[in-house]
């Protein structure tokens, strides 16, 4: 959202050149670019999490204030991961170079820089592991690819793992399978060791450990929030919808994520959710404890991201509900259904999720107890219980940007597709190599969100960009959909930066205009409040 | 933390300009950082800005975009209540800029 500084123009920015340098990557120092990366965290978030070395310090800087001991702190944290996490070793192994990552990271792609092919970025953490911890790496040092771990490697790894969004693309493509993002998640662990964070994820991080929600909305914030969104709603169909917070006994927990609380786009989305399920006489509740899918703790550390998570399983028990319904985040979804059943075990307190409505059980979700709102949706109208009237989204030519964690994390391609093909009557696909399991990143995910980086997220989106302005082209889209909170936050600015004329929108923003509602005055707004053409509103 | 001066005080700001302790801020302040950018604070500036203070005391974070939009069309016309209108008088967008010139931290997150 903030935005120091400007990019360069377009025009400057696509002059990419892919031609690597002469020298060997390990010859050529890092230069830190401003634009390219992101300020450091405070201090004050670090305290509120107790996680270690809290002090001012900047990227910028020659000193970054290590602790004398900070080498030694580095080496034993790659050998205490080595030790926990199979994976991390097997990837640091048998990687054979050959480059069929290279050209499939957004960064490399929109940028130029050979240390942001996947391979080689992999290779800045694998040439300190060779050296420490293999027997060719201690003997043959350079000649086997294995180098000292200094303060400018150090940094060269800083810069670098904060400029991957962990979104898995390349992994897709990777003969051996392996997970570039899981290399830098553990790297960005290894750098919080020295408190190296930074402040767009920290100060999340201590927001959601206070208050439940990266935004650190307060209770009484969080109602007023919504109040106002209900005061919208009945605005434009007449009816007054109710809702209710921290409701004891309520069959369904409802989070979402919490930008879909405070921002534009995100709003709408929550207005249609919440007209959605008034409609069908939904048995929910929202909490003011937990009021958040997102997990910033989740780019930091994973004992972070689970000292996070374990609000939401918590306050679902307190409540007594059966089951938890999630709304449109994006790595909410990495997370409840690949990692929250290894952390804790299916909540034995929950119930299997079953549709009060449809009746559908929601097996995938038997172990995480939670499932996504684009399922429940698209199981409603597959069971024809909404009335929709498509042709209120007449005026949106919509395309579908796939959120690289709902897509590539848990597989959920057909069903927001399903629910905006019932709800508009003109959707066009972007071309094939860049959607459902090989969509291109935001550019801006991981926490990667910031002001002060912003030519690096205009590059790192390009790829994406470049696909919309196909389409655009082609068939006139004007309106890119997405199930993503960051996605909400960060395409706007994209698409402004290289497409303008294409706006962004939530799948329930579509839905919610569409939405027949029982006794609703006819409908002349859509949910942003601005008239509909031909329907008694200005064409 | 970087500072910037302000009538012989150092005033502790983040990288991006916004003051890190809401105590620092005061009018003179503010209508200094807008002059800083070029920009004079009239009366329409003075009513987003106060409007933000006073919001930001009760909800400890900076409104909604759609609330403040609302606000302004409420106090100053239903023709001024548009984000247009906004981003008329504060360039930079007023989830950004008005919020620094009130003394406000910035909201981070999927925003």
């Amino acid at each position: 959202m903030a935005t120091k500084g400007k990019p360069p123009k377009p025009e400057e920015l696509s002059k990419i050149s892919y031609t690597p340098p002469q020298r060997n990557w390990m010859d050529i120092p890092v230069e830190f670019k401003p634009g390219m990366y992101c300020h450091a965290t405070r201090p004050k978030y670090l305290e509120a999490v107790g996680m270690p070395f809290p002090r001012d310090w900047s990227p910028a800087d020659a000193d970054w204030k290590l602790p004398d001991n900070w080498k030694e702190i580095i080496l034993q944290g790659i050998k205490e991961r080595l030790m926990k996490y199979r994976t991390f070793h097997v990837f640091m192994d048998i990687c054979v170079r050959c480059g069929a990552c290279a050209d499939k990271c957004h960064f490399f792609l929109g940028g130029g820089d050979p240390k942001n092919m996947p391979v080689l970025r992999a290779e800045l953490l694998r040439s300190v592991y060779r050296k420490y911890f293999t027997t060719s790496g201690k003997i043959f040092g350079k000649a086997a690819g294995a180098r000292e771990l200094t303060e400018d490697v150090l940094k060269e790894i800083w810069y670098y793992y904060f400029q991957c969004t962990e979104c898995r693309r390349c992994s897709l493509f990777c003969p051996y399978g392996i997970d570039q993002a899981e290399i830098t998640i553990i790297g960005r662990e290894l750098l919080n060791l020295l408190g190296l964070n930074l402040d767009w994820i920290m100060g999340p991080v201590a927001n959601s450990y206070r208050t439940g929600n990266h935004l650190g909305l307060e209770p009484h914030t969080i109602k007023a929030n919504i109040d106002f969104m209900l005061d919208d709603i009945e605005t434009i169909t007449g009816i007054r919808v109710e809702t209710t917070f921290n409701r004891k006994g309520a069959e369904i927990l409802f989070i979402g994520p919490s930008g879909d609380l405070f921002g534009v786009p995100g709003n709408y989305v929550t207005m249609g959710e919440l007209m959605l399920f008034h409609e069908i006489g939904l048995d929910y509740t929202w909490s003011t404890m937990a009021c958040e899918g997102g997990n910033f703790g989740f780019f930091t550390s994973m004992e972070v991201a689970k000292k996070l998570y374990y609000k939401i399983y918590s306050e679902a028990k307190r409540l007594g509900v059966k089951w938890i319904l999630g709304g449109e985040c994006g790595h909410q979804w990495r997370l409840m259904n690949q990692y929250a059943d290894t952390w804790w075990g299916p909540p034995d307190f929950l119930e299997e999720p079953v549709s009060p409505i449809t009746g559908t059980k929601f097996e995938n979700a038997k172990g995480s107890k939670i499932v996504h709102i684009t399922e429940f949706t698209a199981d409603l109208i597959k069971h024809g219980k909404l009335k929709l009237d498509k042709s209120r989204n007449d005026h949106l030519k919509v395309t579908f940007h796939d959120s690289c964690n709902t897509s590539r994390a848990m597989g959920i391609f057909e069903e927001p597709r399903y629910i905006i093909k019932n709800v508009c009557n003109h959707f066009y696909e972007m071309p094939e190599s860049t959607i459902r399991e090989k969509t291109f990143c935001c550019g801006s995910g991981s926490g990667l969100n910031a002001g002060e980086n912003i030519e690096l997220r205009m590059r790192g989106g390009f790829p994406r960009a470049n696909a919309v302005k196909y389409v655009r082209e082609k068939f006139g889209v004007n309106m890119l959909a997405n199930i993503c909170a960051i996605d909400r936050a960060a395409l706007p600015t994209l698409m402004d930066y290289w497409n303008p004329g294409v706006d962004v929108c939530g799948v329930h923003e579509l839905l919610g205009n569409a939405l027949v509602m029982t006794g609703e005055i006819e409908r002349t707004l859509d949910l942003r409040g601005e008239p509909l053409p031909g329907k008694g509103g200005a064409e | 933390m970087a500072h910037i001066e302000f009538k012989g005080k150092q005033i502790e700001v983040d990288e991006d300009g916004y003051v890190a302790n809401l105590d620092d801020w005061s009018e003179e302040l503010a209508v200094y950082m807008a002059e800083k950018d070029g920009l004079t604070l009239t009366e329409a500036h003075w009513e987003v800005i106060n409007f933000l203070r006073n919001y930001y005391q009760k909800y400890q974070i900076a409104p909604m975009i759609k609330i403040l939009v609302k606000e302004i069309g409420k106090v100053m016309g239903p023709d001024k209540g548009n984000t247009k209108y906004l981003y008329e008088l504060f360039p930079d967008g007023p989830a950004k800029q008005a919020c620094r010139y009130a003394g406000l931290p910035k909201p981070t997150g999927c925003v």
